[in-house]
């Protein structure tokens, strides 16, 4: 009785006026956007606010549509090898910065954050005219460069975050038994970090898929990616047919969330 | 982000897991200073030097004009003056990031109280929840932005249900590219003020009402105080950013709201006068930095006070 | 891109396209034979990077030159003539065939981006049709062949009583008073049509009076559009959210399938003609298969596929017999000789006048 009490009293004390309210809206509005596009995705008229009936067409239209397949493809190469290198940059960044001094850390954490500062327009600017200057050929290559670099700070943010919270008394116990430091390393340090890792790997992904400004301006011969072709998709006519492949990247990047939840709450549960 | 000065460094070597070394920072960071730093170098190299005759690029000539002709207008009947073209533009791309930054502060502090109030098990869900359209590509949900905010769409339906006569014209307009900043910036907002929400010990706001405050004095004197530090890197990770939008503005505004970046791709694009637009990239940069050393000075005062 | 929003109808009468002063020095037929007689290219496989405007060519007609070629053809796209440029200056060294306009055809072979080819000495280069081949951006045709063609005027919905009423851009530029008007985000278009609103010549369109200027921008600063932009703008008028808008003649065309109250009117000041073309980049890796697929598309057949699937008219003789009915009995693009009499090449404006119409248009958008 005692506890019940306190806990309505609790629950009581929580709560502020309209915040509830708020929050619902709050709810509603980030996700009425997005129900309207797989709502317009099934209309079969082409003008997508003037509804007729329920059809499937825009969904044949992307699927037949090679252009949207090739730029899908080029994303997922771009956005794999970035992720790939961003992450490894980032392990490297986040376990040299623990041993810096103060002011070796903050100089260094400034470069590696350097591209959540910069405005993107201006970094794909400069990349554009870097490469230009260099003589570096616009393409998969460029692309993977410069996603690499703003995805480093992405990757690094979660796997530093483990590494502050790691418990060193492994270490300790595994330099007490005579392990050598790669030893060390790569049967310790590396395991432990794993789900920052993950973490920081899966965010670099979906910020590289993200990615349109510098896509935009550094894509070359071969190497449009999906938002690039998305984008032209958008600029040159309003079909439903956006929407149909709008809803289906919805419904990849809805599926790859849930799995990473599924996967971290796993891994919670175990430690 | 820089800013978020919740993450602690380790600079005691002792305190270092793993003996790794400080030298594996050079890898990442001579890359960035390839890739990031070597760029923006070029950009401002950039904006002195003159235009080519015809087309895109730059002539290797010295030519600091660029910078003036951001502030002083040659005018059509043969005078100069002073222009305030340009100056509009900053102007809107802080009054847009601004209006964001209040309004999405404003939606983000409710609903992380209310998130970090709710059961544990049920957290995790309206976390996801409020992530999901955070995972999913900007440029989707900008588009769909504009499917709901056309006139002959859903919303210009019930407006004219409820009775509205006149033309219902939101799409294209500033308010359009305001409402996209605020729905594309507010997980932003809401994400980092959660996590201080999370850890704020509710025994302060029962101490309080104890004492016999009231809800909304509870809020202000007890409760926001103790989540500034969230609050802080909220508009921290919308006020910076914000100012260099350039989807929002494009696709939502029907070409008449320029924010600073539309006016930088305009110039790498159809007015094809890079060294102007490098100017301008420049003023964009030396913006965002000193609003990013503002926010963080205040971000350590208010540390410092509450220490 | 322009497959909806520049969807021209069927050619323009062989006349009247003479009259578009299109035609440089009538006299001087192409220097072509020499170079003809080395051999054809003929089909070995590989590849082919093509680089065009958004939606701008048929996929199945792709398709059909890889079976007849062996080549595969790789379509990236782009959405303005300066993005082109900038990709091509910037080093972007990957493509073969390109799609550039006429000016910026101008441009590019000043700049010494594309490669001198002799387009009109290939086998299908007789069937360029003659008004197409002295063309000022490309005399006798070395470096380019024609792709598609149309202007840029004004479409209008009859049921409104403003927008009826419009013969001219004078009209369009006060229309904005009194009913809902779009213009396109293009600096040459909306500044050569206020230029022309306020009595400058077609001939006087790169003039470097600053005069003229000023009266084209005092016109501009009372016209307040409800959109600038280039995009989504047929679905504006099908929708009748806008009930004028400056628009390609092709996309008026489109309009006008879904709303028969759209009409497509030719300002009376005259109006802009442009032209785009399949040129080859400068150092193109697949050099035999760009001249190989350009060959290809001149034939009529391909000529009038192109036409069909984006809707403006081609430049390839004999294309008529297999082109699509409805496009031929176009109403908005079944022009008269009078209209396209109106009709001049888009202005090529050296960096003096183009910084007046940068310093114009700049003014004009910022103070909406």
């Amino acid at each position: 009785m005692r506890t019940l009490f306190s806990r309505n009293r609790l629950v009581n004390l929580r709560n502020f006026p309209f915040f509830t309210a708020i929050s619902y809206l709050v709810y509603f509005i980030l996700y009425v956007p997005l129900v309207l596009v797989i709502i317009y995705s099934f209309n079969q008229n082409r003008t997508a606010q003037i509804w007729t009936r329920f059809s499937t067409r825009w969904y044949t239209d992307v699927f037949t549509n090679t252009d949207v397949v090739r730029s899908l493809k080029n994303s997922l190469i771009v956005g794999s090898a970035a992720t790939v290198l961003s992450t490894l940059l980032a392990i490297a960044g986040a376990l040299g910065l623990l041993r810096m001094g103060r002011k070796g850390s903050t100089f260094a954490l400034g470069l590696l954050g350097a591209p959540l500062i910069i405005p993107e327009i201006v970094s794909a600017v400069g990349t554009l005219g870097f490469f230009l200057f260099v003589g570096i050929p616009l393409g998969h290559f460029g692309l993977i460069l410069a996603h690499t670099a703003f995805c480093v700070p992405f990757a690094m943010l979660p796997i530093r975050a483990r590494l502050v919270a790691l418990d060193r008394s492994s270490f300790e116990a595994a330099a007490d038994l005579g392990a050598n430091e790669w030893k060390i390393f790569t049967w310790i340090t590396l395991p432990l970090l794993a789900p920052g890792i993950m973490a920081g790997a899966l965010l670099a992904f979906a910020i590289s898929l993200d990615d349109f400004i510098t896509s935009f301006f550094i894509a070359g011969p071969g190497s449009t990616t999906l938002p690039v072709y998305i984008f032209g998709m958008i600029r040159s006519n309003v079909t439903p047919a956006i929407n149909a492949l709008s809803t289906l990247l919805l419904l990849v990047s809805g599926l790859t969330l849930i799995l990473s939840y599924a996967l971290s709450t796993r891994t919670q549960d175990r430690k | 982000m820089t800013l978020d000065l919740s993450l602690p460094t380790a600079h005691d070597d002792s305190e270092a897991p793993g003996k790794t070394s400080k030298w594996l920072a050079v890898a990442p960071m001579a890359f960035l200073s390839m890739t990031v730093a070597i760029p923006l170098i070029i950009i401002f190299v950039y904006s002195f030097l003159a235009r080519p005759e015809l087309g895109a690029g730059v002539v290797w000539k010295f030519d600091p004009t660029h910078y003036v002709k951001i502030f002083i207008q040659d005018r059509l009947d043969g005078t100069r003056s002073f222009d305030t073209r340009y100056l509009k533009v900053i102007w809107n791309s802080f009054y847009y990031s601004g209006i964001t930054t209040v309004a999405t502060l404003v939606l983000a502090i409710p609903i992380a109280m209310w998130i970090a109030t709710r059961d544990p098990r049920r957290r995790v869900l309206l976390v996801f929840l409020v992530t999901l359209p955070f995972w999913t590509s900007i440029l989707i949900r900008t588009y769909a932005i504009t499917q709901l905010l056309d006139e002959k769409g859903v919303l210009g339906k019930i407006v004219s249900f409820l009775g509205y006569k006149g033309h219902f014209q939101i799409l294209y307009t500033p308010t359009a590219t305001v409402l996209g900043l605020i729905y594309t910036f507010l997980p932003f907002m809401i994400l980092p003020i959660y996590a201080s929400a999370e850890r704020f010990d509710f025994r302060y706001a029962e101490a309080g009402y104890d004492l016999g405050a009231r809800k909304m004095t509870v809020l202000f004197r007890i409760v926001l105080p103790q989540i500034s530090p969230g609050i802080m890197a909220g508009v921290a990770l919308v006020f910076i950013p914000g100012l260099g939008s350039f989807l929002q503005p494009d696709m939502l505004g029907g070409g008449k709201t320029n924010m600073i970046a539309n006016v930088v791709a305009n110039n790498y694009g159809q007015a094809r006068n890079w060294p102007f637009g490098s100017a301008l990239s420049v003023l964009l940069c030396v913006i965002t930095l000193v609003a990013t050393l503002l926010l963080s000075v205040a971000a350590r005062k208010r540390k410092a006070k509450r220490v | 891109m322009k497959f909806f929003t520049r969807k021209v109808g069927v050619a323009i009468a062989l006349a009247a396209v003479a009259s578009l002063g299109l035609v440089a020095c009538s006299s001087s037929s192409s220097t072509t034979t020499a170079s003809s007689s080395t051999a054809f290219p003929t089909p070995k496989g590989g590849e082919l990077n093509l680089y065009n405007w958004t939606n701008y060519i048929d996929p199945a007609q792709l398709k059909a030159f890889t079976a007849e070629t062996g080549i595969k053809v790789n379509l990236d796209t782009f959405d303005s003539n300066e993005t082109l440029l900038a990709k091509l200056q910037a080093g972007a060294t990957g493509y073969d065939v390109i799609v550039p306009s006429d000016y910026m055809v101008a441009q590019m072979v000043t700049l010494g981006l594309l490669e001198k080819v002799d387009v009109a000495g290939f086998p299908n280069g007789k069937n360029i049709d003659p008004n197409f081949l002295n063309v000022y951006w490309d005399k006798g045709r070395q470096y380019t062949a024609p792709y598609m063609y149309g202007t840029t005027g004004i479409a209008v919905n009859m049921k409104d009583p403003v927008a009826s009423k419009i013969t001219s851009w004078k009209d369009f530029f006060a229309a904005a008073k009194g009913t809902s008007v779009d213009v396109l985000k293009d600096q040459t278009e909306v500044v050569s049509a206020a230029l022309r609103a306020t009595g400058v010549a077609a001939a006087d369109l790169c003039t470097i009076d600053k005069t003229k200027y000023a009266a084209a921008q005092k016109l501009l600063d009372t016209f307040k559009p409800k959109v600038i932009n280039s995009d989504g703008g047929i679905e504006r008028m099908v929708k009748e959210s806008s009930m004028v808008r400056m628009a390609w003649n092709g996309s008026v065309h489109r309009m006008t399938v879904d709303n028969k109250n759209i009409k497509y009117v030719f300002p009376t000041e005259g109006l802009n003609f442009w032209a785009d073309n399949l040129a080859i980049a400068k150092g193109a890796k697949n050099l035999d298969n760009a001249k190989i697929f350009i060959n290809w598309m001149l034939n009529p057949k391909q000529g009038a596929v192109a036409t069909n699937f984006t809707g403006y008219a081609n430049a390839v003789l004999g294309s008529g017999p297999f082109m699509d009915p409805a496009i031929k009995a176009d109403p908005a693009i079944n022009t008269t000789p009078e209209n396209a009499k109106l009709a001049t090449p888009t202005p090529n404006c050296p960096t003096a006048a183009r910084d007046l119409y940068t310093e114009v248009f700049t003014s004009w958008t910022s103070s909406q």
